[in-house]
């Protein structure tokens, strides 16, 4: 039980494919991919975190001393992260449009009422 | 029985804050070399503040003050800003996004000229940032029927 | 002109111009499709330049964006496996853009042009760019790139079109999203992202357990891109209710594209004795490749449906692809990135047919396929030419890179792949004859009427010129690779092929 971000990330990645594969209605399958991926982006964040490391913002008060890198928390994941916030929004807003496509051909968010629907 | 006075305190409320959310989405932009923020998430503030205004208002009067193809054209602009940039720098005889030759085109030297081509992209992502969030918005809320840009749905 | 630029200007120029073609859509619906075309124009002689230089150098070409030096900045690393695919890309983009003028018009409403012509851009940028980049994160971010313009211009279809793609948007997104958590793992144990780079800093690292969950992630991650074998369920919906323009263009290039992340990730970021020695990855991928062919090419049989007959030989051709990957030989590894290019051009030429007859006739049906030599029969002989090459008869292209594959196993002595092929083979036969026996040998045509013997029809094909050439170009395209296979094999393959694979 060392390492428990790797725990929280696993239960909410399970909680997230659970929502996506055994839940019938679009909506809530949408809402499981979106766990899923803010779980792996949780994930890349806390890889970031050092024990004393402080915000990865170098104060310009001293220009001479001496840098540590490890003073400071990692920022490369937290930039790469960015990139994937944008690309979950971007996801949730093309799913989101094509539900209110769905809806205005179907009449209803049920996959499986869809899936009979297409079968006639 | 819903009355115009019910809301009063929400438009009162977000009337006053508005101005500083756009205010304040400009300044996360600007510092973002510095201290947490940039591009995308000043864009974010400044959609939130467009979306606040059409939550507690009209959705005609977040339209009025940001005009639907007005929006749909800053997608592609903030786009434009950041490729043209990326392509100054291949004019300036760098490779692509190559900030620092853009102290030849610029009267700055390498290193103002980094922090310049910096601002510039994240001007860009915000600017496109800003328009596709309140263009989503504006999909989801009228349920794809705003006939403004795309014309009549078939 | 200076080459210098072009690995930059492959991938900008397509993102720009798409949003040229969105702003110009607005205001002028008939100048998006002209632009689209000279923008891919643009794209295939930047392909051709990168080739070029390529070639010239004998090496890997490398380009800083930013000039900033790996491994600190993002670098776009183009060596002769990547500039083959890239320039298969940009030949097939150009000739589907052409033909999917007068089947865009007939599919999607006029209203919607401008904003398909902006996806279908931003789809070639992304395939583009995941071709090019030499770094990991780069390539989910392109990656993602080229899955949402491909949801959002699927679901632009009639019908059960937006379901297709909300189902595929739930499955390639666990797919992205294992691969991000694999690269993950891999910035954990090496903290780089370059692939040149990690390539060096993983190699005392392969005993570590970490790397093992990394790499099972990203190959889960490349397997749902890919289409592979159990995991290609969204493939046939997806591609099947899409317009016909964006399944001609997605269904030939997208797996394929997947496909080279795959051997990219194989051979070039992971050692080759990595798959082959020390984790069993290459047998576990034939395995679930031979099954995946058997699979495929029955339930190809068993469909009524044209394109989803096609889109199930998509499966199988990639279950092809990975069991010459998975012989870990010289020859197998020639077979199958023969085979990609190949399958890039035939998948086009197939698909274009399918789409021309699908706007033609506004049905699926395979039935539609009787007495159609009289009135479409240039078509139908593009078609012949593809199902040709698929079944692997020379001189068409498919023949050489199924001999190879053959050859492959052979020399591998995996005599179950050998037998899978083969018997793949004779089942795509059996697929491709019982569709074109319908269409030559029936006496009857769609609407019951016999035909008398002997009564000549003017041979005239009903569809416009821009629809017929470029699928005429696509198949006189697999002639011409399969008679210069000698060639692409000893000038490009051949210095694609790792190092330590060359003694085989």
């Amino acid at each position: 039980m060392g390492q428990f971000n790797y725990w929280v990330y696993v239960v909410l990645i399970i909680v997230g494919l659970y929502g996506m594969m055994a839940k019938n209605n679009l909506m809530k399958k949408l809402i499981g991919m979106n766990i899923f991926q803010w779980a792996i982006i949780l994930f890349y964040i806390s890889i970031g975190a050092k024990k004393g490391g402080t915000i990865p913002i170098i104060a310009t008060t001293n220009p001479s001393a001496t840098v540590r890198a490890i003073d400071y928390i990692n920022p490369l994941p937290h930039v790469l992260m960015l990139t994937a916030i944008v690309v979950g929004v971007a996801t949730t807003g093309i799913a989101l449009t094509l539900l209110i496509i769905i809806y205005r051909r179907f009449r209803t968010l049920e996959e499986d009422r869809i899936i009979k629907a297409l079968r006639k | 029985m819903v009355n115009d006075l019910d809301d009063i305190i929400i438009k009162f409320g977000s009337r006053i804050m508005i101005p500083f959310m756009q205010l304040y989405g400009l300044y996360v932009y600007v510092h973002g070399h510095s201290s947490p923020g940039g591009g995308f998430q000043g864009g974010c503030i400044v959609a939130a503040s467009f979306i606040l205004l059409a939550v507690a208002f009209d959705l005609n009067e977040s339209k009025k003050r940001l005009k639907e193809k007005l929006n749909t054209l800053f997608c592609a602009v903030g786009v434009f800003i950041y490729t043209g940039t990326g392509f100054l720098c291949l004019v300036a005889a760098g490779n692509f996004l190559d900030y620092g030759k853009l102290s030849r085109i610029l009267p700055v030297d390498t290193f103002m000229a980094r922090y310049y081509g910096m601002a510039m992209i994240e001007l860009g992502v915000q600017i496109t940032v800003m328009a596709v969030m309140v263009s989503i918005f504006l999909d989801l809320v009228t349920r794809g029927q705003h006939e403004d840009v795309l014309g009549p749905r078939p | 002109m200076n080459t210098e630029h072009f690995p930059a200007l492959i991938v900008v120029v397509p993102l720009l111009l798409s949003f040229v073609v969105f702003a110009v859509g607005l205001v002028r619906r008939s100048l998006c499709l002209p632009i689209v075309i000279l923008t891919l124009l643009a794209c295939l002689g930047f392909a051709i330049g990168i080739l070029q230089s390529v070639l010239t150098k004998g090496g890997t070409v490398r380009y800083y964006l930013g000039a900033w030096d790996p491994p600190w900045g993002i670098e776009y690393a183009v060596d002769h496996l990547n500039a083959l695919v890239l320039l298969s890309i940009a030949v097939v983009s150009l000739l589907v853009a052409i033909h999917s003028r007068s089947v865009t018009a007939k599919e999607i409403p006029a209203s919607k042009h401008g904003p398909f012509y902006t996806l279908l851009l931003l789809q070639v940028t992304g395939l583009f760019g995941m071709t090019i980049t030499g770094d990991v994160f780069n390539l989910y971010v392109l990656l993602e790139i080229a899955s949402f313009s491909a949801y959002a211009i699927i679901g632009m279809g009639e019908g059960g079109a937006p379901f297709a793609a909300f189902r595929y948007m739930i499955f390639g997104t666990i797919g992205a999203c294992a691969y991000l958590l694999g690269i993950g793992y891999l910035y954990i144990l090496t903290g780089s992202l370059n692939m040149a780079d990690l390539r060096q800093l993983l190699v005392p690292l392969y005993e570590s357990r970490v790397l093992l969950v990394g790499f099972a992630f990203i190959m889960v991650g490349i397997a749902i891109k890919m289409a592979l074998f159990p995991v290609h369920t969204w493939l046939p919906d997806s591609y099947t209710l899409a317009p016909s323009a964006v399944s001609a263009l997605l269904a030939p290039l997208f797996t394929k594209v997947g496909v080279y992340v795959l051997l990219r990730f194989l051979f070039t970021v992971f050692d080759p004795s990595f798959s082959s020695q020390m984790f069993p990855v290459l047998k576990v991928l034939g395995g679930v490749a031979t099954i995946g062919i058997i699979f495929a090419s029955i339930m190809a049989l068993a469909q009524t449906d044209l394109k989803r007959m096609l889109c199930y030989l998509i499966v199988a051709e990639i279950g092809y692809i990975v069991v010459g990957v998975a012989c870990a030989n010289r020859v197998g590894l020639i077979g199958a990135i023969l085979h990609t290019v190949n399958d890039i051009f035939m998948m086009a030429c197939l698909f274009t047919v399918a789409g021309s007859i699908t706007a033609y006739r506004g049905s699926r049906n395979i039935e539609l396929f009787r007495g159609l030599h009289r009135t479409m029969p240039v078509t139908l002989a593009v078609f012949v030419a593809g199902a040709l090459s698929v079944v692997g008869v020379p001189p068409f292209c498919g023949f050489f890179s199924k001999w190879y594959l053959v050859l492959g196993t052979i020399h591998a002595g995996q005599w179950v792949y050998l037998g899978v092929l083969l018997a793949g083979s004779l089942l795509n036969a059996v697929l491709f004859f019982r569709v074109l026996e319908k269409a030559y040998f029936e006496l009857r045509d769609e609407s019951g009427h016999a035909e008398p013997h002997g009564r000549k029809r003017p041979l005239i094909d009903r569809i416009p010129l821009t629809e017929l050439g470029p699928m005429v170009v696509l198949a006189l395209l697999l002639i011409f690779l399969g008679l210069f296979s000698n060639n692409i094999i000893g000038d490009v393959i051949e210095h694609a092929i790792p190092q330590t694979m060359r003694i085989h």
